[in-house]
């Protein structure tokens, strides 16, 4: 990584208002006090689109703490990543119908040590004092305006690594220093009785989820709380908008622990509408491996993420040897 | 603001929907767990979700459940009721290389090594090699993150928009 830190290619800080611009490749992106903008090359013209500041920095911070994640992560209906595991594309209008159709697209693969030390100076630099991209919006302050301090903190973050579960020796920890989020202050914080016949101490093991997930300080951010075999659990807490519109590069499953999420679903590769599907608490719901998604949630709610790492899944998925479809009935 | 965060329960859920614009429903695989719970049999091993060969199962807990036993680590998150689950470490246990939670007798032969109580939200670990069993003196509902086994019963039509 620092190699590709001394490749990231930025300006100064500007004289009006203190920002600085990136390149990434033949891509350029500035920001302003309200918008970053993107220009590319394509049919021998200079190319460009703009975002808000802050759905921009809210979508960059996902990629970076999700490395990339699993496929497609849409910042917007123009821009976004796909991941390659090693190397990552980022694209402009690639997987917009309309865009594409029209050749004004373009796209570009960067080794992901590139692309990941771009998109962390970019937060570095873009992100200001008071505004953590991923908090609810009624939770931070504005992204908004000229360049003022920054919140390296905040933009630190990264997905949680658990080998098993929470709270084994060893393993990740739980949560009993954090504050219960505002939002979940009626949901019960006791834990479960664990009575251990003597000789076997430390050999049962048990925690609440959802006290365990009611003190998460972040939204759309999962973390890892079971692992069996390649089949993640990946709760997270949700709030707003998930900033990203994400594209499968498998299937996924949602199972909605508490409260309600409305998804839109796209197709995977234009964007074009599929379907509004509607998750109350214990709605069970793939997300084929051919979609993208981008969630609504009014209250916070808990949502259990349900991920497959088997290897080399994008390939197959891709070959046609497995269907989008989980299960054919 | 007073806040209420809602979950479900098997005697009070609303499920969703799906609004299409093109495709089908039956892509989803969309149930609710409490439906699917309402409608099965003690401790009947419904898959309400299937990512290749690993499943998610939902359990009516209603009473005493058999011995289970699995050779590979298991986890169970208690999504309404209060649930006991008693643990054994067996003297024989299931190889390794079976996927899927199988039937460990009667009396599984080993040495008791506890037992754990779970109320709504809390998830345990059934670790690999040691047999379980669940007890609810009230109806409740498991959901379970495991492999496809012998006991994994599905019954997608029945359960799923179609």
């Amino acid at each position: 990584m620092s190699a590709a830190l001394t490749q990231v290619v930025a300006t100064e800080p500007s004289n009006r208002n203190g920002y600085r611009s990136f390149k990434l490749g033949k891509f350029e992106l500035s920001r302003d006090e309200y918008f970053v903008t993107v220009h590319w090359p394509a049919k021998g013209a200079r190319r460009s689109h703009q975002m808000p500041a802050d759905a921009f920095l809210r979508a960059c911070m996902r990629d970076v703490a999700w490395n990339f994640f699993y496929g497609w992560v849409n910042f917007d209906h123009v821009i976004g990543t796909r991941n390659h595991y090693g190397n990552v594309d980022f694209y402009a209008g690639t997987f917009n119908g309309t865009l594409k159709a029209a050749g004004v697209d373009y796209v570009e693969q960067f080794d992901a040590n590139l692309i990941m030390a771009t998109f962390k100076a970019i937060l570095r630099d873009w992100v200001n004092e008071g505004f953590d991209p991923f908090a609810a919006p009624v939770e931070t302050g504005t992204a908004f305006g000229p360049k003022q301090g920054e919140n390296i903190e905040a933009i630190e973050r990264t997905r949680i690594a658990t080998k098993l579960m929470p709270g084994l020796p060893g393993d990740s920890p739980l949560r009993d220093d954090m504050p219960v989020n505002r939002a979940f202050a009626d949901v019960p914080q006791d834990e479960p009785e664990i009575h251990e016949e003597p000789g076997f101490k430390g050999q049962l093991h048990a925690f609440s989820l959802f006290k365990y997930l009611s003190r998460s300080d972040v939204t759309w951010n999962p973390s890892v709380t079971a692992v069996c075999k390649a089949s993640l659990a990946c709760p997270t807490t949700e709030e707003f908008i998930l900033p990203v519109f994400h594209g499968n590069d498998r299937v996924e499953w949602f199972i909605q622990l508490s409260d309600e999420i409305v998804w839109d679903v796209g197709d995977k590769n234009t964007g074009a509408p599929r379907s509004r599907v509607t998750m109350k608490a214990g709605d069970v719901a793939a997300m084929p491996a051919d979609i993208r998604h981008q969630g609504y949630s009014t209250k916070r709610s808990m949502l259990y993420v349900w991920e497959n790492v088997t290897p080399g899944l994008p390939q197959r998925y891709e070959s046609g040897e497995l269907s989008p479809y989980p299960v054919d009935f | 603001m007073q806040v209420h965060t809602v979950f479900g329960s098997i005697t009070d859920y609303t499920k969703g929907s799906i609004e299409l614009v093109s495709g089908e429903a039956r892509h989803y695989v969309f149930s609710n767990i409490f439906d699917v719970a309402a409608k099965s049999k003690p401790y009947e091993r419904v898959v309400v979700a299937k990512n290749m060969e690993y499943v998610q199962e939902v359990m009516r807990a209603e009473g005493v459940s058999p011995w289970f036993a699995c050779g590979h680590d298991e986890f169970a998150l208690c999504m309404d009721g209060e649930v006991t689950v008693d643990f054994i470490k067996m003297k024989n246990p299931p190889s390794t290389a079976k996927n899927g939670a199988v039937l460990a007798g009667e009396n599984p032969e080993g040495q008791r090594m506890g037992h754990v109580k779970l109320k709504r939200g809390h998830q345990v670990l059934l670790g690999a090699g040691n047999a379980y069993r669940f007890s609810a003196a009230r109806i409740g509902v498991l959901m379970q993150q495991t492999v496809l086994g012998d006991l994994s019963v599905q019954k997608w039509r029945e359960i799923c928009f179609t």
